[in-house]
């Protein structure tokens, strides 16, 4: 099976089965560069979702304006079918430099999103143990992140998006600040987490690799002004060993393509 | 600090200094400068005295009335500077001038207004602590990742959540070092304010013992100022020290 080409262009594309975000006609101006136009997009349920391009293409001002931290210049997010303009308990957010509380616990920031809801800390701490355990943490709950390496402070930050119990997890390359052995552990891991937590997963990321090895679906935006050039569903089978898909053939023609047709914008 | 090869204690220097004093003051060179031994034996006899220990009250209380309300209204101030623009740009060009200002030819007007009393101690004590404390406070607060910021309203912070449990977090370590200056410019408010006033505490005391030209008793009172300020320093660095390992491991 070859990878599939959906579309080209950004015309809107018909509506999948089960859609859970909605991106309508989102545009973001800064000042008098144009990050995003006309952006309209499908997230199906369930799925992991790259979103993929060069720098300046606008995936992180995207995927931020998808989480309510950014406000767009003009068109709608829609969650569920309800639209949003703020972050909200169906959405939780990784952050690309973690944004861990140094001062707090590996437990405390994990149950930190629960403890702004108001859940008692009893529950609260249960549940981020679980998570903490989920992530290959146990062990750590009590040490404080700058004892922490780099992948292991992104597994907290993961444990807590997972703790909240969101059903769209927002990761804002996640990995690029984790080092190369980790960054492979650690998607192998997002690969099974995502089997186990059957949660919709929007991904932001520059690496081709990093987007082909782990995604159901991949998004390639193009710069200046950022919008929407590609879909590809790359069609690889996940459920052996995750090391096989390194060598699997599709995975290496799929890589292939999506650098054939992002090489033009690279200078 | 080695010497020949041995490691000297930081507390020798001072001891080298202490020695320097008694020769000269032995040498009988200034009559201002009495040996050393003389002063400290001043000062064992003068902690002994009532009117010392009643200076000492009124002094540490104006002290920490004039800290408390320094750092209760500087401590917000600078973090309202440092996160609301009109804010900073409305007062942030005082607080500049203030905190380098001779705030020293200021307590005159205090008194003014305040009258010759623990009052006026009070607001020197206030005006010398709290600009430093503001723009510390307003630094810190501007060094806050913004990321952690974003971290706390994507998972649904309200506003006061945001300040008490991520804001004032972030910043506690540009906070306190500027309370640390802070209260070393708190020590010379409640000294110069008490020797303009002159009839308060210490100031009283200074008063009495230089036109009687009680030099060894006013140099024992000097002392026990400056060790004063330098043991609120070293607390403060303590505290510092503890939260310093989260203000290094920072992004």
């Amino acid at each position: 099976m070859r990878a599939t080409a959906l579309r080209n262009g950004p015309s809107p594309v018909s509506a999948p089965i089960d859609t859970i975000v909605e991106v309508r006609g989102i545009s973001k101006t800064y000042g008098n560069v144009e990050a995003l136009r006309g952006i309209d997009l499908d997230f199906p349920r369930g799925k992991l979702t790259s979103l993929l391009g060069p720098s300046g293409c606008g995936k992180t001002t995207l995927l931020k304006i998808i989480a309510g931290l950014i406000r767009a210049d003009g068109g709608t997010i829609a969650i569920n079918g309800k639209t949003v303009s703020a972050p909200g308990p169906e959405r939780a957010f990784v952050f690309q430099d973690f944004a861990l509380m140094p001062w707090a616990t590996v437990l405390r920031n994990v149950a930190f999103g629960l403890e702004l809801r108001g859940t008692s800390r009893a529950e609260r701490e249960e549940i981020a143990r679980r998570y903490i355990a989920e992530v290959g943490l146990a062990g750590f709950e009590d040490k404080y992140p700058h004892e922490l390496s780099g992948g292991m402070r992104q597994r907290v930050g993961l444990a807590r998006a997972l703790s909240v119990d969101a059903d769209v997890l927002l990761l804002d390359e996640p990995f690029s600040a984790v080092d190369e052995q980790n960054r492979r552990k650690f998607q192998e891991d997002l690969i099974r987490l995502r089997t186990n937590q059957n949660k919709t997963f929007i991904f932001v990321t520059h690496s081709i690799e990093e987007a082909v090895y782990i995604s159901d679906r991949i998004v390639l935006l193009s710069p200046r002004p950022g919008r929407v050039s590609q879909i590809i569903e790359p069609e690889i089978d996940r459920s052996g060993d995750p090391e096989r898909i390194h060598r699997d053939r599709h995975y290496l023609d799929t890589v292939d393509e999506i650098w054939q047709g992002l090489k033009q914008y690279v200078e | 600090m080695t010497l020949f090869g041995y490691r000297i204690p930081m507390m020798a220097s001072l001891l080298v200094w202490c020695v320097v004093w008694e020769v000269v003051g032995r040498l009988n060179l200034v009559f201002l400068l009495p040996p050393f031994s003389e002063v400290l034996a001043a000062a064992v006899d003068l902690v002994q005295t009532p009117s010392w220990q009643k200076a000492t009250v009124t002094t540490l209380r104006a002290f920490a009335t004039g800290m408390v309300l320094s750092i209760v209204i500087g401590v917000p101030l600078g973090i309202l500077m440092g996160r609301v623009k009109i804010a900073d740009d409305l007062l942030g060009m005082w607080v500049n001038i203030f905190s380098s200002a001779p705030l020293s030819a200021i307590v005159p007007v205090l008194m003014i207004l305040f009258g010759f009393g623990e009052k006026t101690i009070v607001a020197a004590v206030f005006l010398f602590a709290i600009w430093i404390i503001v723009l510390d406070t307003r630094a810190g607060v501007r060094h806050i990742s913004p990321s952690l910021i974003e971290m706390a309203r994507s998972y649904g912070a309200s506003r006061p959540a945001l300040y008490s449990k991520i804001i004032l977090w972030a910043a506690l370590p540009e906070i306190l070092a500027g309370i640390r200056l802070g209260l070393i410019r708190g020590v010379k408010g409640v000294v110069i304010g008490q020797l303009l006033v002159a009839i308060v505490g210490y100031g009283a005391l200074f008063e009495t013992f230089s036109r009687n030209f009680r030099m060894a008793e006013f140099w024992a009172l000097t002392v026990i100022l400056f060790a004063f300020a330098l043991v609120i320093a070293e607390l403060i660095e303590r505290a510092e020290a503890k939260v310093e390992y989260y203000a290094g491991a920072r992004q």
